[in-house]
């Protein structure tokens, strides 16, 4: 009874869950999606809603490999047993737009490897690179401007006053609108795509680097004014070292933003970087590349977050404790238990 | 304006107008002798008839009205006060933090204006800087002065070396306890060599035995540093233990009641709180600020009323007392 709540209980309150279950768990975040997809794939009888013709028999419009509607198929082969005429054979099948798992798999790796079609097209690799680079100036653009003036909002008023009405009104702009605009201002290549990722993360940037300034506690302020700090000393000495570790966390999920406004952003003008490969790859119907393309691009997110947030803890020494790393719990769980085993198996001899 | 806030203060500091306890007023020799030699001093804080009006919903609130009393060098002073008597606010005022509406500071005759390392002051909460060790926490203030790094830091040194942190220089704040987070406030505060340092407080968000440690660590430093102290706190007993002199502040309006003496001998330790002198001294203080007839006191009167409820939710004859 006393001991319910405590290690057994999956659904406790607000209450963290024992490291060897978190770890199962999120494992388990990318095992069930995973599931779900190999289900629908492997499973024939839960959709596979065609029929991949193997022998046409005796209906003269088939040809081998076909996709053919399961109750098209049906009816086709009803109609031949009448007619005593063959029957066509085949296998159930999902659509072409759903590969299998191992399909899209195969893709990752032979999408860098095959040439594209046309010597003018880039390559995976080559449409990958153009946009992060496109990804890199926008965001490095707008953080130049919206990081100090999100400081200078959250410091003084004035500024906050100033810039914040605006900025909320924009804000309500979808970057897309501005597509046109961008073509007509900056033309078809990468500026106008820099340009969408710009106005798609400056002005939530501002915002939000403003308020998180503003939580910086006054008592520490007031502390640094007795200690004889001036105006410029308590902005780069107290406001910024003081809001920095989560301004460096804003910045990350800023930046998982400013990666939602991708696609558009390669749509405007000349298409390219990884929009113009998934819309090549969809037009050829190999859309085992597109689903390899689409994630790629969420395995560029999430390991530049994680490697930004490792990097954060080198950073910020101060903090280096505030957050401890699932994985390197792990290996001092494991060192741990081997350093037991070898005493215990020490100790006899 | 400032002769009439004198006259008032020997009005209130007359015994004939007080309860009979003349006891907390009978000075040993030395004691008297001490206090003498303390008003031969320099005065270096001199308030003014400081005034503090708000404006609230409920109206105009005067959160202090003619405040005045004088620190000479080395002193130190208390504040206490019922809750709401604005020592913080006077506090906050005295160190540049808050601006008064009236009356003025002087600092060694200067009047001050805005905060300033000329005085220091050590919060209730923590305000040490999280992404600075103890060593670069304490060389701040050198630093703002604009002292190079290697003078700051050697300064600095000096100062966590005498709060007895030298082995958690290169600590960060998250990893000392609260007394010795308010150990290296101190030496943060110190190091800018404040002609008065002011404490808001300080030891309160600290569990008892702590704070006993802090007060007593107090003391020891101030001897050992040429700092005049003025110490804010709702703790009775810490400010007879410290204080040379309490200011004893009214409520609603923020007043002074009575500037007290504080008639214990030092050196003080911690065994003096039972001697006689510490406690009638002790008692005057309750008397003065529990014992007024205004509404704070009809508030607590209320509050025991509600105590003594003779509602009753439980079984008879199952009493705890």
């Amino acid at each position: 009874m006393a001991h319910g709540t405590h290690d057994s209980d999956w659904f406790a309150v607000r209450k963290p869950l024992p490291e060897k279950r978190s770890r199962v768990l999120s494992v388990l975040a990318f095992v069930l999606p995973l599931g779900l997809w190999s289900l629908v794939s492997y499973v024939p009888f839960i959709w596979h809603p065609l029929v991949q013709v193997e022998n046409p028999g005796s209906v003269d419009y088939f040809v081998k490999d076909m996709l053919i509607e399961k109750e098209v198929f049906a009816k086709e082969n009803a109609t031949a047993l009448v007619k005593h005429a063959a029957l066509a054979t085949g296998h159930p099948k999902n659509p072409i737009y759903l590969p299998a798992p191992h399909e899209v798999a195969r893709a990752m790796y032979t999408a860098f490897r095959t040439p594209p079609r046309l010597p003018s097209e880039p390559w995976l690799h080559q449409s990958l690179w153009q946009s992060i680079q496109v990804i890199f100036w926008g965001f490095f653009l707008s953080s130049l401007v919206g990081v100090p003036l999100g400081i200078l909002g959250g410091t003084f008023d004035i500024f906050a006053k100033l810039q914040e009405p605006f900025i909320e009104f924009f804000r309500y702009l979808p970057a897309p609108a501005f597509g046109a605009l961008c073509v007509a201002v900056l033309g078809i290549y990468d500026a106008p795509k820099i340009a969408i990722i710009f106005i798609g993360t400056f002005f939530q940037q501002v915002l939000v680097v403003s308020n998180t300034t503003r939580k910086l506690e006054i008592p520490m302020i007031e502390a640094a004014q007795t200690l004889g700090a001036n105006r410029r000393q308590l902005i780069f000495r107290v406001v910024v070292p003081g809001v920095i570790v989560d301004l460096y966390t804003d910045m990350r999920i800023l930046l998982g933003w400013a990666w939602t406004y991708l696609i558009v952003a390669e749509m405007v003008g000349t298409t390219s970087g990884i929009t113009y490969f998934i819309n090549q790859q969809a037009r050829y119907r190999n859309y085992e590349n597109v689903y390899a393309a689409i994630i790629l691009i969420g395995v560029i997110g999430l390991t530049s977050d994680i490697a930004l947030a490792r990097f954060g803890r080198v950073l910020f020494p101060w903090r280096a404790e505030a957050r401890k790393s699932v994985f390197r719990a792990w290996f001092r769980e494991r060192k741990a238990a081997r350093a037991a085993r070898a005493a215990t198996e020490g100790a006899p001899a | 304006m400032h002769g009439l806030a004198e006259k008032e203060q020997t009005v209130a500091a007359d015994p004939a107008s007080q309860p009979a306890r003349p006891s907390y007023r009978d000075q040993a020799p030395e004691v008297a002798a001490r206090f003498a030699r303390i008003y031969q001093r320099p005065v270096v804080l001199e308030v003014k008839g400081l005034d503090k009006r708000f404006e609230s919903e409920a109206g105009p609130v005067n959160a202090l009205q003619n405040i005045s009393f004088r620190a000479h060098r080395r002193e130190l002073i208390c504040v206490i006060g019922p809750s709401g008597c604005g020592k913080s606010t006077l506090i906050r005022i005295l160190a540049g933090l808050d601006s008064a509406t009236g009356g003025e500071t002087l600092l060694d005759g200067h009047p001050v204006r805005g905060p300033g390392p000329d005085r220091g002051m050590v919060f209730q909460g923590y305000t040490l800087f999280p992404w600075r060790t103890v060593l670069q926490n304490v060389m701040f203030g050198p630093e703002m002065r604009g002292l190079g790094y290697t003078t700051a830091r050697d300064e600095a040194m000096e100062w966590v070396e005498i709060v007895g942190l030298g082995r958690f220089a290169n600590a960060y704040p998250h990893q000392l306890s609260g007394g010795m987070k308010q150990r290296v406030a101190i030496a943060r505060a110190l190091a800018n060599k404040p002609r008065i340092l002011f404490m808001d407080e300080p030891f309160a968000a600290l569990d008892a035995q702590t704070r006993a440690q802090m007060q007593s660590y107090l003391l020891e430093l101030w001897k050992k540093v040429d700092i005049t102290v003025v110490f804010v706190t709702h703790d009775l007993e810490e400010a007879v233990y410290l204080a040379d002199r309490i200011v004893v502040l009214d409520a609603h309006p923020g007043r002074v009641r009575e500037i007290v003496e504080v008639p214990v001998p030092r050196p003080r330790t911690r065994e003096q709180m039972v001697s006689p002198l510490f406690v009638t001294t002790k008692q005057h203080l309750e008397s003065l600020i529990h014992g007024v007839p205004d509404e704070t006191a009809v508030e607590a009167a209320s509050e025991d009323a509600a105590v003594k409820t003779p509602i009753r939710m439980t079984q008879v004859g199952d009493d705890v007392e």
